[in-house]
């Protein structure tokens, strides 16, 4: 392609102690995509997330963003996972992590945070600028709900919402943040196919409307080829393939890798 | 409200009590029955004590199922409906025709109590007053950022050294200490927050408490500094624009100076807590990782909730300072600490009402139980234990704000 990836992980090396969790893996996103990331358990896919939004600190390689309208290029391992999500990267976790005691109105306005500038000061003064950036917030954090389609629970407290709920609420959480890219790790974990239909238009939404890019993992193959515009493979904590679905389905070392070797008789 | 129990289950609770009467009998015979009179060479058996015991561990033993049934009842049911259980307090806050009035008739006695009661009282409902202060302070730090602070007391200290120390060296007053004090215990807040920033839970609470009970060794042993256990006496009281108080007068004075603090306290906690950075502190409550993936600086948050929860301490100190004239190290152990924290939990963490009611029971109970004499801290402990069986989220649980937002037309 011409334009240059706004995501692009070069080398990425993750050791924890002697254990290779990654391993020279390079991957990269282009501006508009959808890209999926696949693997059997243990391939290294949740690793290779929390090394890109700064959880761990990659041991090797570099990961390089150039958010689109900005242009410049920017090295961002070893940056705090705050700083991650300020320059642009925003994510969800495959074991839902919302914050179960707020309501959902006030799970998305956390999202906002990194954007809203009202200080102590503000805060116990409430000053002009500081009702007015709290009232802005409400009104984004609502209509982020009305897009994902969650606003009929927007005073629910988190915890209470059905299974498919809380995982979208993770979405809108981390649309909140006016992220250019969206790091979706297993979204359609535990859901329903109906459910999954839904998540799959939801996300092709995302990308249309809002211009989000979206890397995601997910175990659901169905969805994986329907979605993505190309898929990077991981096992053992290599890359092992990389392609567009319809090269994959074919890949013998993708079939390899999810079926084990065949032996000859 | 009754609760029907079939039969069976009933019969079944009650074998249960039964049982546990005849333990109960059987553990305390040696002591409640059988006497040694050591001058007449005789035992006593004291069959009457024996019968005493069964009926009353039987019927608590039953009192307590009764009440636990309840309980797993009302959860069940919530389950059953899917309609989130609203307690008495939430209706009541809830309702403006009860607010209010409450609101005015505390705003009289408050006004009226120091005319009315004794000096003696007032004293107490200034200790109540202060207590209710470090409740809120305490809160930031326990109750909204989710940080076991064991060692809160040590700012508390740094707060009535600082007024004490400062007057007796520079002749400072009141009102110059008030500010110094509350700032000089955000800076130990965050002295404190840095080494912790990466703790949380039981190690976080072993750390506080180390550091609350460093403060309080320092304080006792480095008499070129702080004048060791014997402590620092004529701290004069809060001045009122030079005008001669005699003691019942300034006790007043106190009072109402702790009743405009208090208010002031409340004003900007409500406030910090509605704000962006209370709901970065809820959210550092409820998920470390998530919060941190969501943009917050957890750092800065964290030492933020250290540094706000202390200055009050800070503040709180220097007024105790000049309340009591006299101060030594033995004012600040860890079971000052331990029973902030008892009035938070007890109150309800994160909501500012049941930390007032919190702060209130637990200084005035102990003070009013005391016709049960020597009973009095077991009373006390039991009410303790009953408030966290029955309401594990304290008096008066908090309440999530709701925001208005404008709905868009469909």
């Amino acid at each position: 392609m011409d334009m240059e990836p706004i995501l692009n992980v070069k080398q990425l090396t993750m050791n924890f102690g002697g254990l290779r969790a990654l391993d020279n893996v390079d991957l990269d996103v282009h501006q508009g995509e959808i890209v999926a990331l696949i693997g059997p358990n243990g391939a290294g896919k949740t690793t290779f997330f929390n090394c890109i939004t700064g959880i761990y600190d990659p041991s090797g390689g570099d990961v390089l963003i150039s958010a689109p309208k900005k242009g410049k290029t920017q090295r961002i391992n070893g940056l705090k996972p705050n700083r991650v999500t300020e320059k642009g990267l925003a994510r969800t976790f495959q074991n839902i992590r919302l914050f179960h005691n707020m309501t959902v109105l006030e799970n998305v306005m956390i999202g906002c945070h990194c954007r809203m500038k009202a200080g102590i000061l503000g805060a116990v003064f409430r000053g002009v600028s500081t009702r007015r950036e709290e009232k802005a917030v409400v009104q984004k954090s609502y209509s982020i709900l009305e897009k994902i389609g969650l606003e009929k629970y927007v005073n629910d407290f988190a915890k209470n919402l059905p299974y498919g709920a809380q995982r979208r609420l993770e979405i809108a959480r981390a649309m909140a943040t006016d992220p250019f890219m969206l790091l979706l790790d297993e979204p359609a974990a535990g859901m329903n196919p109906h459910e999954t239909q839904d998540l799959d238009a939801l996300i092709i939404r995302i990308r249309e409307n809002e211009g989000i890019s979206i890397l995601l993992i997910e175990h659901d193959m169905k969805l994986v080829m329907s979605l993505s515009d190309r898929i990077f493979v991981m096992d053992y904590g290599k890359k092992i393939a990389q392609g567009t679905p319809a090269e994959i389905r074919k890949n013998p070392a993708v079939i390899k890798a999810y079926l084990g070797e065949e032996i000859d008789a | 409200m009754w609760i029907e129990i079939e039969t069976p289950m009933l019969a079944n609770e009650l074998k249960k009590s039964f049982l546990a009467s005849l333990w109960f009998m059987f553990l305390t015979f040696p002591i409640m029955v059988i006497r040694v009179n050591t001058v007449e060479k005789i035992i006593q058996w004291r069959w009457a004590n024996l019968f005493f015991v069964g009926i009353g561990s039987f019927i608590l033993s039953a009192l307590w199922r009764y009440l636990i049934r309840r309980k797993e009842q009302g959860i069940h049911r919530t389950e059953v409906d899917g309609i989130a259980r609203v307690t008495l307090s939430q209706r009541l806050l809830g309702d403006r025709r009860f607010t209010i009035p409450a609101l005015i008739i505390t705003t009289i006695a408050a006004l009226v109590f120091p005319f009315v009661f004794s000096i003696y009282q007032t004293n107490i409902m200034i200790t109540a007053l202060i207590y209710v202060m470090l409740g809120l302070g305490l809160n930031i730090v326990v109750g909204l950022a989710g940080l076991l602070d064991l060692g809160y007391v040590a700012f508390y200290a740094v707060g009535a050294y600082s007024y004490a120390l400062l007057n007796y060296h520079f002749g400072l007053g009141f009102w110059t200490v008030l500010g110094i004090g509350g700032g000089l215990a955000a800076m130990f807040g965050i002295i404190l927050g840095f080494p912790v920033l990466r703790l949380r839970g039981d190690y976080l609470a072993i750390v506080t408490l180390g550091f609350g009970e460093i403060i309080r060794l320092i304080l006792e042993n480095w008499n070129a500094f702080s004048f060791g256990p014997s402590g620092i006496a004529n701290i004069p009281r809060p001045g009122l624009f030079g005008i001669d108080l005699d003691i019942e007068q300034a006790t007043i004075y106190v009072y109402f100076l702790m009743i405009a603090m208090t208010l002031f306290t409340i004003f900007v906690v409500n406030r910090l807590q509605n704000s962006r950075i209370g709901r970065a502190w809820i959210a550092l409550r409820e998920d470390e990782v998530a919060c941190q993936s969501m943009g917050i600086d957890k750092r800065k948050t964290k030492l933020m909730a250290f540094a706000l929860g202390a200055t009050w301490a800070g503040f709180a100190g220097v007024v105790f300072a000049a309340k009591t004239t006299f101060i030594n190290p033995a004012s600040f152990t860890i079971w000052e600490s331990i029973n902030v924290l008892c009035v938070v939990v007890l109150g309800g963490m994160g909501s500012i009402v049941g930390v007032i009611v919190g702060a209130f029971i637990l200084i005035l109970l102990p003070e009013y139980l005391r016709f049960l004499s020597e009973y009095r801290m077991l009373a006390f402990g039991t009410v303790l234990v009953m408030m966290m069986v029955f309401r594990p989220g304290g008096i008066v649980e908090t309440v999530r704000r709701t925001y208005q937002y404008k709905e868009t037309d469909h």
